[in-house]
């Protein structure tokens, strides 16, 4: 019974990958809106977000207390 | 200009621009959404071709919008991290649920039904492929869901409890966040987005009339759209009616910056036409306005359903003056109060923490007290004088009107095109009417994004109401950091916008030559 449930799991997650893949393959604008989207993450998580957007608090401060007494110090200070 | 100005400045502009570009993709997300999923439903019901064709060539346009529009968002979320680094913190327990269920759900469900909406064709039963286009709209509109109930928590924060120790405020009613301007708020920016897209759907078919390519697939779009727009536009309106409502009872100084207004009436009419008199401060005598063509009652109806209402005006406000509904003038918290209460809670929190540094729990529980007492107006404590306080009138005053107007036109537009397309070949025939359509197209996208210019301009100063002023809000970073930031998305964004729009005209001209009918 075991063996069976694997099997027609198996079979499931192959009928799912088979679905995206000759979806994907059969794309025609899609695949340009694709390397768009590609394109644009790339941008946003690896250039953007890394160079550019780091998340002030969690770069400059260690652990949730210096980063409550950082906020406390500029929301009393400003 | 101070360095922390510059950086608000920039910030600001950086955060206003990067929403205004996300927003030219979501209402057409939203809405082109139901009206594939409504042509599609027509298609299993009849089985007719013509529906299938219909469908999948607006569905390949609503898949162009959604690739370039996807993650367009998250950018925003990237400047909460960086520029806005004090105020995220301030907010992050009650933001973070929203916008974690946002994420979740817009990446599961979305995602997976926008699958088996593309690739199901002929692979799955027809059934469930038109479930899957209904689960990629309603989708769409949870995570819009989302997103607005955290904004509308900026306009009126509520269910939360500020917790000294952490620096933030906390959750302690989650239903709390579902309050009558969230509610108002979903459904008018969804519904803006039916209506946006009855325009854009009519918008294209127009041009096919005028290419006299499909004419029998544009007249069946452009049915759809407008009966879909239509209804769209008259939910935007009704729930229009219901924001301004909230506003009036929660932010009464938008409302009055929405009208330019300083000193109100009772039975305080509307300014329909006006021009701002550029030298009234809320102090001075002068008149409010150049030129006025008023509603009589019109605000009085507007904001409170009463055409005796009393509405405040700027002064008013500022002066904590209100009159209630038994004709009673009543006092409210002046903003002159509201500053001293603001400087008090800060200095509580400030005297709090050095408690908390000493062990010395009794100035502590002291300190708290005082805070709690004072919080509601903490905001205020960081303003020299009241005019820190009072939101940009002339553009919100604007903003207001471009979107009255405009939405009133496609109101009208819709109800012309209708009877157009069923009472006559006019639309067919004419291609200066066509041009009309065609025109009218982005200036729907200036509507929607006017709608967005009052709620936010007219918040000013406030990212949280009355709690955290902008100035509070953002990091202390180099000016210049927010300035490069701000051109490099410029330009990124822009270089999307084009690609979008370059990329729909080319598969709508491709279209255009297949048969459709």
């Amino acid at each position: 019974m075991i063996s069976r449930i694997i099997g027609s799991s198996a079979r499931g997650l192959k009928n799912i990958w088979m679905f995206y893949y000759t979806g994907f393959r059969e794309m025609t604008v899609g695949k340009t809106l694709w390397i768009i989207i590609l394109i644009k993450l790339f941008i946003f998580f690896i250039v953007m977000k890394m160079l550019f957007f780091p998340n002030f608090l969690s770069s400059n401060f260690d652990n949730d207390k210096e980063r409550a007494d950082h906020v406390r110090h500029e929301l009393t200070n400003r | 200009m101070s360095d922390l100005t510059t950086v608000v400045d920039w910030s600001r502009l950086q955060f206003a621009i990067t929403a205004i570009y996300h927003w030219l993709f979501v209402p057409l997300t939203l809405g082109l959404s139901v009206i594939v999923a409504i042509m599609e439903s027509i298609y299993l019901k009849t089985k007719s071709e013509k529906w299938l064709l219909a469908t999948k060539f607006w569905m390949r346009l609503f898949g162009i919008n959604f690739a370039i529009g996807v993650a367009t968002g998250i950018i925003l979320e990237f400047e909460f991290g960086t520029n806005w680094s004090n105020y995220s913190w301030f907010v992050g327990d009650i933001f973070g649920a929203p916008l974690a269920i946002e994420g979740i759900l817009a990446f599961f469900m979305e995602s997976t039904f926008v699958a088996v909406m593309f690739f199901g064709w002929n692979k799955v039963s027809p059934r469930f492929h038109l479930a899957s286009t209904w689960l990629t709209a309603l989708g769409a509109s949870i995570s819009a869901l989302w997103i607005l109930v955290a904004n509308a928590w900026m306009q009126y924060p509520v269910g939360m409890e500020f917790d000294p120790d952490q620096m933030r405020n906390v959750m302690d009613n989650f239903w709390a966040l579902f309050s009558g301007i969230a509610i108002n708020k979903f459904f008018h920016a969804v519904l803006s987005g039916w209506a946006l897209s009855g325009v854009f759907v009519i918008g294209v078919s127009c041009w096919f009339l005028w290419k006299k390519r499909n004419v029998e697939f544009a007249i069946r779009s452009i049915k759809v759209g407008a009966w879909f727009g239509l209804a769209g536009m008259l939910l935007t309106m009704y729930t229009g009616d219901g924001s301004a409502v909230e506003v009036t009872k929660h932010q009464p100084m938008k409302l009055a910056a929405m009208e330019g207004l300083y000193h109100g009436h009772e039975g305080q009419s509307l300014a329909a036409v006006a021009i701002l008199n550029p030298d009234k401060e809320w102090d001075n005598d002068e008149d409010e306005y150049l030129f006025e063509i008023a509603i009589p009652k019109g605000l009085s109806i507007l904001g409170r359903h009463d055409m005796n209402a009393f509405i405040p005006g700027i002064a008013d406000i500022i002066n904590g003056v209100d009159i209630n509904a038994e004709g009673d003038t009543i006092n409210t918290v002046s903003y002159a109060e509201r500053i001293a209460m603001g400087k008090k809670a800060q200095n509580a929190l400030r005297t709090y923490g050095e408690a908390r540094e000493a062990g010395d729990s009794a100035a502590m529980a002291s300190s708290l007290k005082t805070l709690k007492e004072n919080y509601r107006f903490f905001g205020y404590g960081y303003f020299k004088s009241v005019n820190e306080a009072i939101p940009p009138v002339g553009l919100t005053f604007v903003m207001f009107r471009i979107m009255v107007v405009l939405g009133s036109y496609f109101l009208l537009f819709f109800i012309a095109v209708l009877f157009m397309v069923y009472r006559t070949t006019l639309l067919q025939r004419s291609s200066w009417i066509q041009w009309i359509a065609m025109v009218s197209v982005p200036f729907m996208w200036v509507c929607s994004e006017a709608g967005w210019a009052v709620a936010e301009v007219g918040r000013q100063p406030w990212t949280v109401q009355d709690l955290l002023p902008t100035i509070a809000s953002v990091s202390a970073v180099p000016a210049t950091s927010v300035i490069v930031t701000f051109w490099l998305f410029a330009l990124i964004f822009t270089v999307l916008l084009v690609a979008e729009v370059s990329i729909m005209c080319r598969q709508i001209s491709k279209e255009s030559k297949k048969a459709l009918s």
